[in-house]
């Protein structure tokens, strides 16, 4: 192996795995608050046209982005409003999102469709971003360091801040924090809102830095890979970037397998291990109980105030 | 002014049957508005999805076709939802029935007829069943969530698909093409009306629902999945056990969706390529929730969602959107009756003037 395939082969992973890693920390933090949103894949489509779009009108992938977590944020709200406010069932809710999001992003990109977007300058001088050996470092699109940045400070808010405390007191029992005063659905409101704009960052990724061009239910089904990523990494952020970049490594050998045409695995082997994984994660997770998990307690469940 | 909720006694059948038609109504409106909003003829969008397939009689048979496997899939999933077990992955159950189908049939070689197609159809019910299973067995011992289970093995079924279809399977004649070899006549469904596509699965899908409703209101069964899902604790003292009830919602489910899948295959489609998913499984929850998950339910939203898939395409041509238009107005049904359903347990006041608060009460 020239060191050429090796640095390409490592950037090839660091594409595949920041959207996920990105969707990934978003439905994080969705989650510890105690809402499961399965539309993440909806979401991330939203993000997807939304960054596009801006950057075609704005010609400036920044306000792309900004455009991109709006688009992401905003299309959450629509589950926000029905689960919180009107108690709804967040597994019909969710995929409802989804399926909304697919359909109205391809509604919305048919005017869009065969344009090109002005990409992202390197955050680094061309002497770093360029050059053969440390462009594995340097040479990637903002939205990368981004989404590395993210991790720590999600980590940090999670748990070392007052509101990240409040966050995970509303997702282990709303109850408790409903008594002592905290406003449980403004909480999951911003969560979810945030849950939204992360994935949403994360499907412009797809649009406005791998290919750059939009194309229908361009995402491929990664929304569903960021929510076996939460599960998969035990909801904490820390394994989360490690899990990403596993499940990354996983796609790109996919990706090669099917490129080459030959590997002693099929390349679909590569394509089904980490939904395969995430359900013996969860085995192991759901077998040790809840004692030790950082499973929220209230995942998934309506908050309804006894009065 | 302020707007009271007020818990209700008991259910509003009323807003139980009439909020279904309410939000196919609404869809139907907001569409309207939406779409000349963004520049394309509204109503004529509109008309296109949910009337045209209705209204043209040559396209009855296309709604027929594929209301029958969202029919199929939807009682099956209807059955777990009442018991409060959410099996999210009729697709890949509905995927791994057809791929069962289609090994039976392989195996069967040339040989064909009523016996062989049997057996490919009942494989489907079991390979679904058992794709299933899984989640099942791994709910019931180590009380793993069935939604993440089997929404992750969903992704697996396509794998194993792409694998099957791209390799073993293989067509030999099919120009490198990853599918399947068209089913020979004697290993496909009989045909109902001579000339056309509608298939026995058509039937069957019509016949369903009614054998469902019976089971599910006349039987100890159908009692116990009721009970367990609306009242978990009287089920325990019932004597009714838990885990019993997550396995045949479960089993019922997946089996449902792999009859759907040999269905299909069997039926409409002839062979399996990597396009096979198409998404039935997920429709098919849309199609309980506004079949109110009751089997009869399920029969005519079974139809609503076939209508607006045929629409889709009528709409494609007639006014230039993409096909996935539809999942917009599926979705946006599924909002609607999701929303609404707070209206069967409460009842909305509207107060003119701010209440006094009366000291002591």
């Amino acid at each position: 192996m020239s060191p050429d395939f090796i640095i390409a082969a490592l950037m090839t992973v660091v594409g595949l795995t920041t959207p996920i890693l990105l969707a990934g920390l978003g439905e994080l933090v969705v989650e510890k608050a105690g809402v499961l949103n399965l539309g993440v894949e909806g979401m991330m489509l939203m993000g997807a046209i939304s960054g596009f779009a801006v950057t075609v009108f704005t010609f400036n992938p920044w306000l792309g982005v900004l455009g991109a977590a709006a688009g992401g944020a905003a299309s959450s709200m629509l589950f926000a409003v029905l689960v919180l406010q009107l108690n709804s069932n967040q597994v019909a809710t969710g995929l409802a999102l989804s399926i909304f999001g697919t359909g109205l992003s391809s509604l919305i990109g048919v005017s869009f469709t065969g344009r090109i977007v002005i990409p992202f300058t390197s955050v680094f001088p061309d002497a770093l971003a360029k050059h053969p050996l440390f462009e594995v470092i340097f040479g990637y699109s903002p939205i990368v360091y981004f989404a590395l940045f993210m991790v720590p400070a999600v980590g940090w808010f999670l748990k070392s801040t007052r509101a990240g405390l409040i966050l995970r007191a509303v997702g282990e029992n709303d109850h408790s924090a409903h008594s002592i005063g905290y406003s449980v659905i403004g909480v999951r409101y911003a969560a979810i809102a945030f849950g939204g704009a992360m994935a949403g960052i994360g499907g412009a990724y797809f649009s406005m830095v791998i290919t750059p061009m939009w194309a229908e239910k361009m995402t491929a089904g990664r929304g569903w890979i960021a929510l076996a990523l939460v599960v998969f990494a035990g909801w904490r952020s820390g394994r989360l970037l490690v899990s990403a970049y596993f499940f990354g490594i996983l796609m790109a050998l996919e990706l090669y397998a099917k490129a080459s045409g030959f590997s002693v695995v099929p390349s679909q082997f590569w394509a089904a291990m980490p939904y395969l994984m995430t359900v013996v994660a969860l085995t192991f997770i759901s077998a040790r109980g809840n004692a030790g998990s950082n499973a929220p307690a209230c995942l998934g469940k309506p908050f309804l105030p006894s009065n | 002014m302020r707007i009271k909720l007020e818990k209700r006694q008991t259910p509003s059948t009323l807003m139980l049957v009439a909020t279904p038609i309410a939000s196919v109504l609404l869809t139907m409106l907001i569409g309207v508005v939406v779409f000349d909003l963004i520049g394309i003829n509204g109503q004529r969008a509109v008309v296109d999805i949910f009337l045209t397939p209705l209204l043209a009689s040559y396209k009855w048979q296309d709604v027929a076709v594929k209301a029958a496997p969202l029919i199929i899939i939807a009682l099956g999933l209807s059955v777990g939802n009442r018991a409060q077990i959410w099996n999210i992955g009729a697709e890949g159950q509905y995927v791994i029935g057809a791929l069962c189908a289609a090994g039976v049939g392989i195996a069967a070689g040339t040989a064909g007829g009523p016996l062989v197609i049997t057996a490919m159809v009942l494989a489907g019910i079991v390979g679904g069943a058992a794709w299933a299973a899984g989640p099942a067995w791994l709910k019931t011992r180590f009380d793993v969530n069935e939604i993440l289970s089997t929404l992750m093995l969903t992704y697996v079924s396509y794998q194993v698909l792409g694998y099957l279809v791209g390799g073993p399977w293989k067509d030999p004649n099919g120009r490198n093409f990853p599918a399947t070899a068209p089913l020979a006549e004697n290993q496909t469904l009989p045909i109902l009306f001579p000339g056309s596509t509608v298939h026995l699965g058509v039937l069957i899908a019509v016949l369903l629902p009614f054998l469902f409703w019976l089971v599910m209101s006349r039987s100890v069964f159908g009692f116990q999945i009721r009970v367990v899902g609306s009242a978990p604790h009287a089920a325990r003292h019932g004597g009714f056990d838990a885990k019993q009830t997550v396995w045949a919602a479960l089993l019922i489910g997946g089996g449902m969706a792999g009859l759907a899948g040999s269905l299909e295959f069997t039926g409409a489609l002839g062979a399996i390529n990597l396009g096979f998913p198409s998404g039935y499984g997920f429709t098919a929850i849309i199609v309980a929730f506004l079949g109110r998950l009751s089997p009869i339910g399920c029969l005519i939203a079974g139809i609503v969602l076939a209508v607006t898939y045929v629409g889709g395409q009528v709409a494609q041509t007639t006014v230039h959107i993409p096909n996935s238009t539809a999942g917009i107005f599926q979705a946006m049904m599924l909002f609607f009756i999701l929303a609404s359903d707070i209206l069967i347990r409460y009842r909305v006041r509207v107060i003119a003037t701010a209440p006094k608060i009366v000291a002591g009460e």
